[in-house]
């Protein structure tokens, strides 16, 4: 139960830093402008409704359906939070669902925290509230429309932001484009109907006790034309560049090297400190038995000390 | 076979090693009605999710209507238990009335001519017939209590498991609510602190504290007993 | 009844890793893991060092190694994402399987990589969250200047965190208790599978609206009290110098440890 039934949240070390910290500067900056426009929004409401809702989505992510063969469906939310209470008070609720996910039962990792915020929280609602809007105006406010909305909201979130966690791979040299895009938008194709249709259920059920809560989503959703414009983009953007990379990937490579700028930092720092420095360590076997007897020696040291904290104790 | 229930000295730990029922037996006959009471903590509830194969047993024989409760045998003794839970909003999670009481014979895999007979029947139960449409999460507690029951009378249940079914209701929707228990014919199992209630409406009462069965006996003798009482931090 | 309280990962030790205050303990573990990430591929010293670094803490923690054991596994799933460089990263001798494929060494180095750092940095983010109460985490990243508002929001998510995981357990355990069957042919149990999501889709929903609803009541509770929109909080104990020159020391470790790795492997 501890596990993420979704296989989204990246672990630390799969991702090279120079992604893992860009992301994380996206992330922090959207984070901060969700803090302002819901503060604005909600006033002093903002810490309760925001906790407890962050708390429903997070324990909503055990809900689950028998899909077939011992397989079930779940929910990630993002979707759902964004259709109910608005883009920018989603992307805190999944702000601190990833974020307690990741401090707490590590389903995602600290570092890659800033990737996983960006993919679910931020790529999934900009991505749903984008298309929930779209078939909202082309359903010319009919019922169905809200159906429909829900469903390709739920769907799509997770479909795109699978991409972008594979765009994000593959850019770190950690799966090649060519087999990671295409895997995860298979897997996630499937995994996003369940999404979709838990996100269409939960819809209806809203509708029918709390009409009121959509028609406010209605008013309040007029101002954000900016987050239309991000949804909208970062949806063409990912369904149109996954599939340019998966098929030259050589292309992200090259992406990859420019954007390794850490690669480029290097070279004048190992310019700077002679090679004669460090005369074993350029023997690799030699400094992997070194570093093994070194460790040893820590890990000895460790034991001792906990080994004599306990004689203390005892006598 | 004339017990619906049958449990034979059945034990059960918590993960964390708290032990919850120990050596617990109890029978009931066709039709028979009984009241668990004992303090928060006793084991109620833990019995009570038994009954369907919620909670596996670890040890000793339970069945019911002949059916032992494990295996292949769970989907039958699901539909044979109509388990009502002590707050209704766990159990009504649909966006309508009619879906909440449909959803037990939907899962059987019932025809819809025969799901929506089913339906209109139970809510015929419990004299809630125009409330099918109706918005579940807009319902007064003491509706709610009444769609519950009525979402597991769809399944036609061998016996009515409920937990505390009038706690926190006020005394005009209680009365109604005991009125209604009265009319049910099932075999009933009702865990509860309102012993007033046991008092006038159910004949044996059995009493459980600390995960054992400390008295079983009619209504009458058992509630009647202040040191019996005393000793299980019962009060009437 | 069972509870929720397997969320809870904190586990109760007299410890010198349980004493140490969250503040240095959040610092030293996001430097670690920066760290581990910062190592070039295939640096194995560098690992190593890291990893004799996680498991001394690990055994100063009282916990056991195979406590951290066992809960890294659960974070090993992943990486079957970078299975696919075994065999497309060019270079080195091959070995050839069935299917066409091959592994290249460097392909074997660079899957070995980052495996290793996933782990040894899953092992780091155990030892802080298994030894660290959650409001001592709160007050670190209060302390390390994350936003107050941020921190309160968390901060009420994890109280009602239980109350809402036991909520959906009782719903999911009624759900359950109605998922029975007729016993006669015919009838095949289960619904449509559009039927069964709908159904979890109304609990979802449910939810929601009773999330909200006490959100409210939760938000009038705090009004009664005096809550005016401003979090406010008692000011953190100081660090004492141990504190710092522990912090120090660690630190200079891991940029040494850093400085190896990139001048030797970069």
């Amino acid at each position: 139960m501890l596990a993420s039934v979704q296989p989204m949240h990246i672990p630390d070390g799969f991702l090279s830093t120079a992604v893992a910290v860009a992301l994380w500067v996206i992330s922090a900056v959207v984070i901060a402008v969700a803090f302002r426009r819901v503060g604005k929004e909600l006033g002093e409401r903002e810490v309760p409704v925001m906790g407890v809702l962050a708390a429903a989505i997070f324990a909503g992510q055990m809900l689950n359906f028998t899909v077939a063969g011992g397989t079930s469906g779940h929910l990630m939310g993002a979707a759902l939070a964004t259709i109910l209470l608005g883009p920018w008070a989603s992307v805190i609720i999944l702000t601190c669902v990833v974020g307690v996910q990741a401090l707490i039962f590590q389903d995602g990792g600290l570092l890659a925290l800033g990737a996983n915020i960006f993919n679910m929280g931020i790529v999934g609602t900009t991505v749903s509230f984008a298309a929930f809007s779209l078939v909202r105006k082309l359903s010319g406010g009919q019922k169905w429309g809200l159906y429909a909305g829900g469903f390709l909201a739920g769907w799509l979130s997770i479909f795109i932001a699978a991409l972008a966690v594979a765009l994000q791979l593959a850019l770190s040299g950690t799966s090649p484009a060519n087999i990671a895009i295409p895997a995860m938008a298979g897997v996630h194709a499937l995994i996003g109907i369940g999404e979709g249709l838990i996100t269409l259920g939960a819809v209806s059920l809203v509708m029918a006790a709390r009409p009121d809560l959509l028609k406010a989503g209605e008013t309040r959703n007029k101002g954000n034309a900016l987050v239309w414009a991000a949804g909208g983009l970062l949806t063409l953007l990912l369904a149109v560049l996954s599939p340019l990379a998966s098929i030259h990937p050589d292309g992200l490579e090259w992406v990859a090297g420019k954007a390794g700028f850490l690669q480029t930092a290097r070279e004048p720092l190992i310019k700077i400190i002679p090679g004669y420095l460090f005369p074993g360590v350029s023997n690799t076997a030699l400094a992997t038995i070194l570093a093994g007897v070194l460790g040893a020696l820590i890990v000895l040291a460790a034991a001792f000390a906990i080994a004599r904290a306990r004689r203390r104790k005892t006598s | 076979m004339s017990c619906v229930v049958e449990v034979e000295h059945i034990s059960f730990s918590y993960p964390d090693g708290h032990p919850a029922l120990r050596d617990v037996s109890l029978e009931l006959s066709h039709g028979e009605k009984v009241a668990l009471v004992g303090p928060n903590g006793a084991g109620k509830s833990t019995l009570l999710l038994h009954l369907n194969g919620i909670l596996p047993r670890q040890s000793g024989r339970l069945a019911i209507s002949g059916l032992d409760v494990s295996g292949k045998n769970l989907g039958r003794v699901r539909a044979l238990v109509g388990l009502v839970f002590q707050s209704p909003d766990d159990q009504l999670f649909s966006p309508t009335v009619f879906d909440d009481v449909a959803f037990g014979p939907i899962y059987q895999g019932l025809a819809a001519d025969e799901v929506r007979t089913r339906v209109e029947e139970a809510l015929a139960l419990v004299h809630m017939e125009e409330y099918a449409a109706r918005v579940s999460h807009h319902l007064s507690v003491g509706e709610k209590k009444r769609i519950a029951i009525a979402t597991v009378l769809s399944m036609k249940p061998a016996v009515l498991v409920l937990d505390e079914p009038t706690a926190g209701l006020d005394p005009r929707a209680r009365r109604s609510l005991i009125e209604l228990l009265r009319e049910l014919p099932q075999t009933m199992i009702v865990a509860t602190h309102d012993l007033p209630m046991v008092k006038e409406l159910i004949p044996r009462t059995v009493v459980m504290d600390h995960g054992q069965i400390a008295a079983d006996g009619p209504t009458a003798s058992v509630l009647c007993d202040p040191v019996l009482l005393a000793e299980h931090g019962l009060e009437m | 009844m069972s509870h929720a309280h397997f969320l809870d990962p904190y586990q109760d030790r007299p410890s010198p890793v349980h004493r140490l205050d969250a503040r240095i303990k959040l610092l030293l573990v996001t430097a670690f893991i920066l760290t581990a990430s910062l190592s070039p591929l295939g640096a194995w010293p560098v690992y190593i060092l890291l990893l004799a670094l996680a498991l001394s803490a690990e055994l100063l923690s009282n916990l056991g190694i195979r406590f951290y054991f066992k809960r890294a596994v659960l974070a090993l799933p992943f990486v079957l994402a970078a299975l696919p460089v075994l065999f497309t990263t060019p270079g080195g001798a091959q070995l050839s399987l069935p299917l066409g494929l091959a592994v290249t060494l460097s392909g074997l180095e660079r899957f070995l990589s980052i495996a290793l750092k996933s782990w040894i940095s899953v092992q780091a983010a155990i030892l802080l969250a298994s030894t660290t109460t959650f409001p001592d985490i709160l007050m670190a990243l209060r302390a390390l200047r994350l936003p107050r508002l941020m921190v309160a929001v968390i901060g009420l998510m994890w109280r009602y965190l239980f109350v809402i995981v036991d909520e959906v357990l009782r719903m999911l355990r009624a759900r359950q208790a109605r998922s029975g069957e007729t016993g006669q042919g015919g009838h095949k149990p289960g619904g449509t599978v559009f039927w069964r999501a709908k159904v979890a889709g109304g609990m979802a929903g449910s939810l929601f609206l009773r999330s909200l609803e006490r959100s409210d009541r939760i938000y009038n509770a705090m009004l009664a009290r005096g809550y005016d929109g401003e979090v406010r909080s008692l000011p953190h104990p100081a660090l004492q110098p141990a504190d710092w020159l522990l912090l120090g020391g660690i630190l200079i470790v891991l940029i040494f440890i850093l400085a190896v790795g990139q001048i030797a492997w970069g």
